[in-house]
């Protein structure tokens, strides 16, 4: 059996050992009726076979890899530089465990530590966890620690209709046990008609940056509204954009999520992702996850060790904040490498490159007959297009005739955005990708 | 033997990456919400290399030796599995392509589905949950949503066995739940008397790993199935420890409702250092409606026998909803993937008999020199106490920090809580004999050592990059960031009048 | 090793001491307590104002190892918390019955004092325990 090593002779020398006479003697409290069943599973096949059959399903699959891409909508095919991939392939970090013996995982913790460093430097907070699943589930742990907050009397939380759609099925699904209610997300709403919804039963506020169509709103003063209510603002933002707008922490928010993807972590149909969390030091006692904190040890050494510990279900079991136990460690070591890579020139640039190019996009696609960009409010990487077909029609002729992957059907989360399409521009796609697709709407139009 | 903070090898100008020029006409910034500064390292490649590949040498890995870690199935991560992820249609493919365009991935989804409610007897399977604990978190809603769908609201309770992991509270908790704990029996079993007394119409369900983690398979797990069921409650059982039951025991066909995988422990992706995991979740006829979704389906029956069926999203009928943006942790569903693929029926089975052969094995070899609370045959892992009355200045955690200095892993300890000095080992089946022997002469020397020089456990490890380190510093000093924080609130511009 | 058990207290099962001063009382953790919990690094402390019942949670005690809850030995509002605690946790673990203590509280019903432990009985209680 491939990665079972026992041989004949140290199987026949184990068994006599513990005294008996097969495997299949040490199974004897398992109810005889039930024992052994037949596994209907195909199999088993050599490495090489597998791979070959791989190498099939991968490619019918229509990737990044062999087409130009302007879908995001929370996914983004961002340069991966090849330094990440490298590293993430060294077994001493990817084959290690949650690093509960500090003795033995100063890697991991020191990676992680640097990861929060650099994840405060990107939002403008005082502290950031280890991370969550992804950008959606970081998102429903701010609401936990927003009714915490709040004492358990505060049971209703805000959001905003340009919080990604997935992320607000994410929180409603994580808070269906509990009595928490919901609103502003029915109707597209102003930041001044948001504010309104205040009052003294709000726990949190939740808007987007940029939000889900693209846009950045001006949140100056935001903060102050919401927390002169009694309630918090979580900002969920973009890491990219961050490198040129002004961070959250700036504007006052409480808890900066997101999702990480963009830095330097694959597509890969989805995950895994990387959700990021950030706060203010006043909760971050409150706050959920892993934390690494610095510290000496017995021989007068810096070194690093998860702190805060008794937040954590291991340990406060039923009264835990959250029963999450691990992070997307494989995922946070991916930004850290990422941003120390690109450093503070490198991921500005990435953003000047996102927003130029995306702006590029956008006024070529508004000087075509038929289709208007919505130039309302400033935007980052990704705009909204009003198509004079559907979409979806779009976006097969584009894949189908030019090998393009088109952008994000709108109309399936907005019915009030019927035929419009979300289109996402980074450093990636070069001008002549941008031209072509110019080019192919302009041929669909026609 | 430490490395300096990333930051501390930063020189104003470097980058470690050369970015393409613009190539489209220049667009003006919007003036006024632009930030001022990043203080990101500014670090050459070289550097960075050598710092993370430095840091990696600070870490034990399985890569490196044994990793005996008591419920968290240590096993080897073949080097295949990495591949398999990284091939470029797959890593490459955007979550939000059209379905037709990503056959590939959902034919991939749609197979293991299928094979893990195989393995534990099911009828069908989410891929969603993104780690064991999100898991649990799903079959409770689900639960919770199956009586609710039945108009029965009075179910607020769930019963766990004390021996749990901490995260079943935690999850039952979060769920909307009240968890009542039940005590365990003298030989480590559930107490069927409390059992019994603790149900009725008020109970939503009860949460329990089988094999338990004591490593143990639970004696009366049908009479518990049967009480709880006889009260109305579904059955939950926590797959931490399933790498014990592959084609031992279906848990869907003696009788449980619900169940979780890890498949980082069971399926052999990569730990990571602590994620990302991947919790699918595996659920009987009852519990199918209910489902976190969307999950792959066939929504076009092949043609032909050469055909290849089209495959889609479907949203179960009553779905609890989305757990997470996306479809699940797809990279280690692609590593699980392969890892059924190379193993098949056959040998998943050869997999979990293994895994219990080599912790009986070390079992029948530590017997003599350490205490063992439930001394009886166990799956594929054990618990043994780190203490003995004539060393009563030693305790397990002397003796998990003195095995780093033989350049071992420690197991588990202080878990579970109802073993005082609890030491849990989990050798998984991927250890052969030589490493296993070679473990158990370390575990009777530093027994040896315990009688003979308690100083030298005490005060290790010595040989390690870092000594014992100071928790209580890092607890009150809370510097979790090198990066110093503008004084926001010193900004007045920034103010709104309220008034 | 019960610690120390000023006779002028009462105590709780669960480790906390109050000492009542007419209507007023001083509540904290047991000398005990802090010895079991080892290095004190954190405590959460409720607002001023807030009104508990007899057995509510109105706080956490953290140390690097565990989290303790702590129980209203009787009913009242809170006047006053400690809060030079926030800077220096340490204090409960050196000082547990003077400079450690945590809330201030009027009492809502100074009946249930009756219900409480006396020095003497919580020495022994704490005697069945080890």
């Amino acid at each position: 059996m491939t990665y079972i090593p026992h041989t004949e002779s140290d199987r026949r020398a184990m068994l006599d050992a513990i005294g008996v006479d097969s495997i299949e003697a040490l199974f004897g409290a398992v109810p005889e009726q039930y024992r052994f069943p037949h596994l209907d599973i195909p199999g088993p096949l050599s490495e090489m076979e597998v791979m070959a059959e791989l190498r099939g399903l991968q490619a019918i699959n229509a990737s990044a890899q062999d087409y130009s891409i302007f879908l995001g909508a929370g996914a983004y095919n961002h340069f991966v530089p090849s330094a990440v991939n490298h590293i993430l392939l060294r077994g001493e970090f990817y084959t290690a465990y949650t690093p509960y013996q500090p003795e033995i995982s100063q890697g991991t913790l020191q990676a992680i530590f640097e990861y929060q460093s650099m994840m405060c430097a990107l939002t403008g907070m005082e502290a950031a966890n280890a991370s969550h699943y992804d950008g959606a589930t970081s998102l429903a742990e701010a609401v936990i620690v927003a009714l915490n907050e709040g004492r358990g009397k505060r049971r209703k939380v805000i959001l905003s209709r340009t919080v990604n759609p997935q992320y607000r099925q994410v929180v409603r699904t994580y808070m269906q046990g509990q009595n928490v209610t919901f609103i502003g997300d029915d109707s597209a709403r102003s930041l001044d008609e948001l504010v309104g919804l205040l009052d003294g039963e709000t726990a949190l506020l939740v808007v987007a940056y940029p939000n889900f169509l693209g846009q950045i709103e001006d949140l100056k003063g935001l903060a102050d509204k919401v927390h002169a209510a009694g309630a918090l603002l979580a900002i969920v933002a973009d890491p990219i954009a961050l490198a040129l707008f002004k961070t959250p922490g700036e504007l006052g928010a409480d808890m900066v999520v997101g999702d990480g993807q963009p830095l330097g972590i694959p597509l890969s149909f989805g995950g895994p992702y990387l959700g990021f969390f950030a706060c203010t030091k006043k909760l971050v006692r409150k706050i959920s996850g892993r934390i690494i904190g610095e510290t000496q040890d017995n021989r007068g050494q810096r070194a690093f060790v998860m702190t805060l510990r008794p937040r954590e279900q291991d340990i406060r079991r039923e009264k835990a904040s959250s029963n999450i136990c691990t992070n997307q460690g494989l995922m946070s070591l991916s930004a850290a490498i990422y941003l120390s890579l690109m450093g503070k020139c490198g991921l500005s640039k990435v953003a000047h490159l996102c927003y130029q190019k995306a702006h590029y996009a956008a006024q070529q696609i508004d000087a075509l007959d038929g289709f208007e960009v919505e130039f309302g409010k400033p935007f980052f990487k990704e705009f909204v297009v009003r198509c004079p077909i559907p979409v979806d029609e779009i976006n097969a002729y584009l894949l189908e005739e030019w090998g393009i992957i088109g952008g994000y059907d709108l109309g399936r989360d907005y019915p009030e955005m019927k035929d419009c399409m979300l289109i996402a521009v980074t450093e990636m796609n070069t001008r002549e990708e941008i031209d072509a697709l110019v080019e192919a709407l302009k041929e669909v139009a026609e | 033997m430490t490395e300096p903070l990333i930051y501390e090898l930063s020189s104003p100008g470097r980058c470690g990456v050369l970015l393409p020029e613009l190539d489209v006409p220049e667009t003006a910034l919007p003036e006024g919400l632009l930030r001022d500064d990043l203080d990101l390292p500014e670090v050459s490649e070289v550097q960075v290399i050598r710092h993370f590949v430095k840091l990696s040498t600070l870490n034990y890995s399985i890569d490196k030796g044994f990793y005996p870690l008591g419920s968290c199935t240590m096993k080897y991560n073949p080097k295949v599995n990495e591949d398999a992820a990284r091939l470029p249609g797959l890593a490459g493919l955007h979550p939000l392509v059209d379905e037709q365009d990503a056959q590939g991935a959902l034919a991939m989804m749609y197979h293991l589905q299928g094979w893990l409610a195989e393995i534990a007897g099911f009828a069908g399977c989410s891929l969603q949950p993104a780690a064991g604990a999100q898991g649990e978190f799903a079959g409770l809603l689900m639960i919770r949503a199956y009586h609710l769908d039945r108009g029965d609201t009075k179910r607020t309770r769930i019963l766990i066995p004390n021996s749990a992991h901490g995260t079943n509270p935690a999850s039952v908790t979060m769920a909307g739940f009240e968890a009542v704990e039940l005590p365990s029996d003298e030989n480590g079993d559930v107490d069927l008397e409390a059992l019994r007394v603790a149900c009725d119409d008020t109970v939503a369900g009860m949460m329990i790993t089988v094999p338990s983690t004591l490593g143990l398979f639970e004696v009366h797990l049908p009479e518990v199935i049967e009480l709880v069921h006889a009260c109305g409650g579904l059955m939950y059982m926590d797959g931490a420890n399933m790498n014990a039951m592959m084609g031992v025991l279906k848990p869907g066909e003696i009788g449980f409702d619900v169940q979780h995988y890890n498949l980082h422990k069971t399926f052999s992706t990569p730990h990571g250092g602590g994620g990302p995991g991947s919790g699918p979740v595996a659920v009987n006829e009852k519990l199918l409606p209910f489902l976190p979704g969307p999950i792959a389906g066939v929504v076009e029956e092949a043609s032909g026998d050469d055909e290849a069926p089209l495959y889609g999203w479907v949203m179960p009928e009553k779905s609890i909803g989305r757990l997470k943006a996306f479809h699940g942790n797809f990279g280690m569903i692609i590593r699980a993937f392969t890892y059924i693929r190379i193993h098949g029926g056959t040998g998943l089975k050869a997999v979990s008999q293994y895994a219990v052969l080599n912790a009986n094995y070390l079992l029948s070899q530590l017997r003599d020199t350490y205490t063992v609370p439930h001394d009886r045959f166990c799956g594929h892992e054990f618990v043994i106490e780190g203490h003995w009355k004539d060393a009563p200045g030693v305790h397990a955690l002397d003796i998990s920090k003195r095995l780093m200095d033989y350049g071992l892993h420690p197991p588990t300890n202080y878990f579970p809580l109802i073993v005082p000095e609890a030491l849990m080992i989990e050798p998984t089946e991927t250890e052969p004999k030589e490493t296993l022997d070679a473990f158990v002469e370390v575990m009777k020397t530093i027994a040896r050592e315990a009688h003979e020089d308690p100083e030298l456990l005490h005060s290790a490890p010595h040989v390690t990059p870092v000594g014992r380190v100071d928790e209580v510093l890092a607890a009150k000093q809370l510097a979790l960031c090198c990066v110093p924080i503008p004084d926001w609130s010193a900004r007045t511009e920034l103010k709104t009048d309220l008034a | 090793m019960s610690g120390n058990i000023p006779a002028d207290l009462k105590f709780t099962e669960s480790d906390e001491w109050i000492r009542v001063e007419g209507n007023e009382a001083t509540i904290g953790v047991s000398d005990y307590a802090q010895e079991q919990l080892n290095d004190i690094v954190y405590v959460e402390l409720p607002d001023v104002g807030a009104e508990y019942k007899k057995g509510d949670t109105f706080g956490v005690v953290e140390s690097v190892k565990a989290a303790s809850d702590m129980h209203m030995p009787v009913s009242g509002t809170i006047t006053a918390v400690n809060e030079a605690l926030e800077d220096a946790p340490e204090t409960v673990n050196s000082d547990p019955y003077g400079a450690g203590w945590f809330v201030k509280i009027t009492l809502a019903n100074p009946s249930e004092l009756a219900g409480l432990m006396d020095a003497a009985a919580y020495a022994k209680y704490l005697e069945g325990r080890e």
